[in-house]
């Protein structure tokens, strides 16, 4: 009891150094409102009087629905389907352990998430951080008035309640968190993981979603002569004007390479190589990786963040590219291994995911069936040959997949993107909404920094994090409890009895 | 009296069941047993990493049956067990000293 108190009490304090560390910022962030939010209580009297004159425009009702679908959609991708998935992969007696870990910090995250989380991530603040405007998510809804604040979507005139977007958005950086979790399976203390958790996410997390994904919104270029200011209020990397519909560099790369720092960190799983450490249910694999494919049409069509053109091209692709990367996992297996497994076709549903994510509605169809057929033999060659070259027990292949897949996905979307490869293209100009495309290579240089910057980030961060864990609770447990499995060691419970 | 304990190949069960009840044994105990012989261990491959599995899943029998039925009895377990392939496993035979039925108290080849 003593040293849970002395822990929760190291727990507070990081919260509070973490907040003293980021006041600073609050300085960029002053009183603006949020992404694309609509001039709200504080607007002067005569925008008063223009908007009466011409009213503002209301959510529509299909993208709100659509939205609060795929909102729970991508909460199905956690719990249960990623818990499910790496459950499966481990062995018996880390089972709940591995439950436990995803269940825990999905929840964690979405509590900070809408404590400071959203607001770090997608209100004005800085090139690299956003401000503290919707801390505890304070105006996205006036009680008094039952006034919603409106977040911006794709279209102009086209509104979604914020909170809409705001639920949208938790369940991705909870995912985000989750998705780590298998690169140090079967090893980690459950107090480690927490701390880490929070570090993570606040510095790496809400930083590169915003560095990536926030702008000001299609409304707000409503002149020639304000683009060059709105383009400098948006995210670094979405400055620089790289693609990411879904979150391949958000999510993926992000994820994967701070997996493969925790991996590292946390060091090799006792009996790593020489004793056999077999997936325990192959078949909570194939259902957890079938239920993230269910999930991950909410995530990326969802993406389109309306229920429009490019949320159905997002959708097929999503479907088009796992089929293919399915399939070319499975052969590439066979030829090379022998054999055809439902683990490799598992593993190639998940590879084809992650790698049609930032590509999904940036790309035609022609896209996703390259992106598709590629990932999977690429990812197959990342849990594979590249694993050996690492020297590293990432236990589930979360570098391997995530990382190798977001890469690939969002370095290919830069090529895909083009009109003449069947791509959509790209907004050249928000004032007009005029489509064009890129020359192809430079808009994959665009892409490479964007990965580039991301790997870097996230990889100190995750360092610091894991370090900063390590100095507070440790990160192993002791060498009974994990010869003995997480499940028993760490939370007093079995997932068995037979 | 005699023990015979039996170690097959697991979806070869009914098979050996059915054989026995045809020749007059009136009850078996099952279980599900894992182990290595001459058929040795295979491998199995999850993404990168190679196993060797040394145990394979056999099913173990036990029947308690009067000596005059064994030769019988052997012969139907060979007969029934049998693929011709390494791993069909084998058959031992104990002499068995002593049988009670619980619910009645009868003893010896009564109780079988």
């Amino acid at each position: 009891m003593k040293s849970f108190i002395r822990k929760l009490i190291a727990v507070l304090a990081m919260f509070s150094v973490l907040g003293l560390n980021t006041v600073p910022l609050v300085a960029f962030a002053q009183d603006k409102p949020a992404a694309g939010a609509k001039a709200d209580d504080k607007a002067p009297a005569k925008d008063e009087k223009k908007e009466e004159a011409k009213p503002a425009p209301t959510p529509n009702k299909g993208d709100t629905a659509w939205m609060l679908t795929s909102t729970a959609l991508v909460l199905a991708m956690s719990v249960p389907a990623l818990a499910l998935f790496y459950g499966g992969l481990v062995r018996s007696k880390n089972m709940l352990s591995m439950l436990m870990q995803v269940f825990v910090t999905f929840s964690l995250v979405v509590v900070l998430w809408c404590i400071y989380g959203y607001s770090l991530a997608f209100t004005e603040g800085n090139a690299y951080f956003g401000g503290f405007d919707r801390l505890f998510l304070g105006g996205t809804f006036d009680a008094m008035k039952g006034d919603f604040a409106m977040a911006a979507t794709f279209s102009k005139n086209t509104p979604l309640y914020e909170l809409v977007f705001v639920a949208f958005q938790a369940t991705f950086a909870a995912i985000t968190c989750c998705l780590i979790l298998g690169a140090v399976a079967e090893r980690i203390k459950f107090s480690a993981v927490l701390i880490f958790m929070v570090l993570w996410f606040t510095f790496s997390y809400a930083p590169v979603a915003h560095m990536v994904w926030f702008w000001m919104g299609p409304d707000a270029y409503t002149d020639p002569k304000v683009v060059d200011a709105m383009n400098a209020k948006a995210g670094l990397i979405w400055q620089w004007g790289a693609l990411d519909f879904a979150g391949g560099t958000v999510v993926h790369i992000n994820s994967g390479v701070a997996g493969l720092v925790g991996a590292y960190l946390v060091g090799k799983r006792i009996g790593y190589g020489k004793e056999a450490m077999t997936p325990h249910s192959l078949t909570m694999t194939m259902l957890g990786a079938s239920l993230l494919w269910f999930g991950w049409f909410g995530f990326n069509a969802g993406s389109a963040l309306e229920a429009n053109g490019s949320a159905a091209l997002a959708f097929m692709n999503t479907f088009l590219a796992t089929a293919c990367a399915v399939l070319s996992w499975m052969f590439g297996e066979w030829l090379f291994k022998g054999k055809p497994s439902m683990l490799g076709a598992a593993s190639g549903c998940v590879a084809g995911l992650v790698a049609i994510t930032p590509a999904a509605g940036n790309v035609g169809i022609p896209g996703a069936f390259v992106i598709g057929t590629a990932a999977g033999l690429v990812c197959l060659w990342g849990v594979n040959q590249l694993k050996r070259w690492l020297h590293v027990d990432d236990a589930l292949d979360v570098f391997g997949i995530h990382a190798v897949g977001g890469a690939l996905g969002a370095l290919l979307t830069g090529i895909f993107n083009a009109q003449s490869l069947g791509g959509p293209g790209l907004v050249t100009d928000w004032v007009t909404g005029k489509v064009g495309s890129n020359p192809i290579w430079d808009q994959f240089l665009i892409q490479a920094q964007g990965v580039g910057m991301t790997i870097v980030w996230t990889g100190v961060v995750a360092f610091i994090a894991f370090k900063i864990a390590d100095l507070i609770v440790g990160l192993r447990p002791a060498e009974e409890v994990e010869r003995e499995g997480l499940d028993i060691g760490e939370h007093g419970e079995t997932a068995y009895h037979m | 009296m005699k023990l015979v304990t039996a170690i097959i190949k697991p979806f070869k069960l009914d098979e050996v069941r059915e054989a026995l009840s045809a020749v007059g044994v009136t009850g078996i105990t099952v279980t599900e047993v894992k182990g290595f012989g001459r058929q040795k261990g295979h491998t199995e491959l999850y993404r990168g990493a190679e196993y060797v599995v040394d145990f394979l899943p056999k099913v173990k029998i036990e029947a308690a049956i009067k000596s005059e039925i064994l030769e019988q009895v052997i012969e139907a377990i060979e007969k029934a067990a049998n693929t011709g392939k390494i791993g069909d496993g084998k058959v031992f035979v104990f002499d068995l000293e002593q049988a009670i039925r619980i619910r009645t108290g009868e003893t010896g080849a009564e109780a079988l």
